[in-house]
């Protein structure tokens, strides 16, 4: 089963790095969204330094979202996403593959951004640490829950822009806890009651999303 | 009992289902109309003026009821999405579709007349309030749920896949419940507080749970008329449907 697994997220690694272009553009956009909110609120430090958790939050959330379209996308066109379905497997495992892979080239770039950003919020250190943690805790729940809007909509005339209809609402709780960790440990309340109830949600998303996935791939796929 | 005897199997096939839906919708249409007349003279006329609110808090009547109802609906449709994939029941999938259309009303309702509520009484159309903010997503929910549905073009595949969303949704709705209500709490930037439920006069009380009465009914009626549309449509390629056409020439 493990091998399995493995094997998926070397495949799912491999072809993303032969096509880098597409993770610099979903980290690029997340660095540009959140450029503009200086531009657009204006350059008070006090008041970026008081939005800088959500900001980030929501771009990290925007970007993974533009990149969830890739996660089946290419798999579906050429078949390979039929012989996953047909093999003797089980599917959740080799979606669970799928999505850790697709985390590592789209989440994981942008969790490594974040703390450079941070900085230019001016976010003091402690805070940037929180953020990263967060983060790190985050997005592998966005992704888990963003493959079961992607494997839904596979297919689907004007399926970007669907996606986010269906996935966005499920992602406020992630939102909440996420920018709201960075904002506790700021304001001294400590972070870990959040940072656990973060850890919480990625654990129940570990359990069913990639299982609601492989039936949504189904359905896609009948 | 009597009703023991009877086979209820033979009403989850759309072709035994839609004359009986046909039988029951103008009952439960009635019963509507009914209620609502009675809960709306109640409502203006014998419920009491508020001391605090004056004349303004009569909204409740319509805001408590369509809040309730448009939560109510979200679970009945889950559980008939869920019914649908597991048993593979065309008329539950049926069901679900037709009971989104309603519940989005009943939040769009809830909302707009909480807006309408709150001007005169916080002086605000909105407020960042858990209920307000878990409102606003359920109808995020049914949107998303509805749009699913229109966006793809084999109906079974729609219904399928905007099951699967609607119980993926259900399961997310208490987690989202509290997290906004954690969210509210922790930055109690608006000092206005819905959660103190006001000591409530019995015929106030009555007259909302006959509100909600009213528009249980009403949904159900729709949700017939609606489900009978939705066979008609989806198995028009069928034997009894022609059949019925014929007969109606």
């Amino acid at each position: 089963m493990l091998s399995v697994l493995l094997c998926m997220m070397r495949r799912d690694l491999v072809l993303a790095v032969r096509r880098m272009s597409d993770v610099l553009t979903t980290l690029f956009f997340f660095i540009i969204v959140v450029s503009l909110f200086p531009l657009g609120i204006g350059p008070e430090v006090e008041i970026l330094r008081l939005i800088a958790p959500g900001v980030v939050w929501v771009a990290a959330i925007l970007a993974s979202m533009l990149a969830l379209g890739r996660l089946f996308e290419g798999d579906y066109r050429d078949g390979t996403l039929e012989q996953m379905l047909l093999a003797p497997q089980p599917l959740s495992v080799l979606v669970l593959g799928k999505v850790l892979a697709h985390w590592a080239v789209s989440g994981l770039p942008l969790v490594l951004m974040a703390p450079l950003l941070g900085l230019q919020f001016g976010m003091t250190v402690e805070g940037l640490g929180v953020l990263l943690v967060s983060l790190v805790l985050g997005t592998p729940a966005i992704s888990l829950i963003g493959a079961v809007g992607a494997a839904l909509t596979l297919g689907v005339r004007g399926g970007g822009v669907l996606v986010s209809l269906l996935v966005l609402p499920l992602y406020i709780p992630v939102l909440i806890f996420g920018a709201g960790a960075v904002e506790a440990s700021v304001t001294g309340l400590g972070a870990e009651a959040h940072l656990s109830l973060l850890g919480a949600i990625l654990a129940l998303a570990l359990c069913f999303a990639p299982w609601a996935t492989a039936a949504a791939l189904r359905i896609s796929l009948d | 009992m009597a009703l023991a005897g009877i086979n209820w199997f033979k009403y989850s096939s759309p072709a035994s289902f839609y004359p009986l839906a046909g039988k029951m919708m103008p009952w439960f249409a009635g019963l509507a109309t009914v209620l609502t007349v009675v809960g709306l003279y109640m409502s203006f006329f014998v419920a009491p003026t508020d001391y605090k609110q004056g004349e303004a808090y009569r909204i409740m009547f319509i805001h408590v009821p369509a809040a309730w109802m448009s939560m109510f609906i979200y679970v009945v449709m889950a559980v008939y999405a869920a019914l649908g994939l597991i048993f593979n029941t065309r008329l539950s999938a049926m069901m679900a579709s037709s009971l989104a259309p309603t519940g989005a009303m009943f939040t769009f309702l809830a909302l707009w007349t909480g807006a309408l509520w709150g001007k005169p009484m916080w002086g605000t159309w909105w407020v960042w309030d858990a209920r307000l903010t878990s409102e606003l997503i359920l109808l995020f929910l049914y949107i998303g749920f509805m749009s699913l549905e229109a966006a793809i073009d084999d109906p079974r595949r729609a219904t399928r896949a905007s099951g699967l969303l609607a119980i993926v949704g259900v399961v997310n709705v208490p987690i989202i419940y509290f997290s906004v209500q954690w969210w509210n709490t922790l930055h109690q930037g608006a000092s206005i507080s819905l959660d103190k439920a006001p000591s409530m006069a019995t015929i106030m009380l009555v007259t909302m749970l006959v509100m909600t009465l009213a528009f249980w009914m009403y949904t159900i009626a729709i949700v017939l008329y609606r489900v009978r549309c939705e066979i008609l449509e989806r198995e028009r390629h069928s034997e009894w449907v022609t059949e019925l056409m014929e007969e109606r020439k």
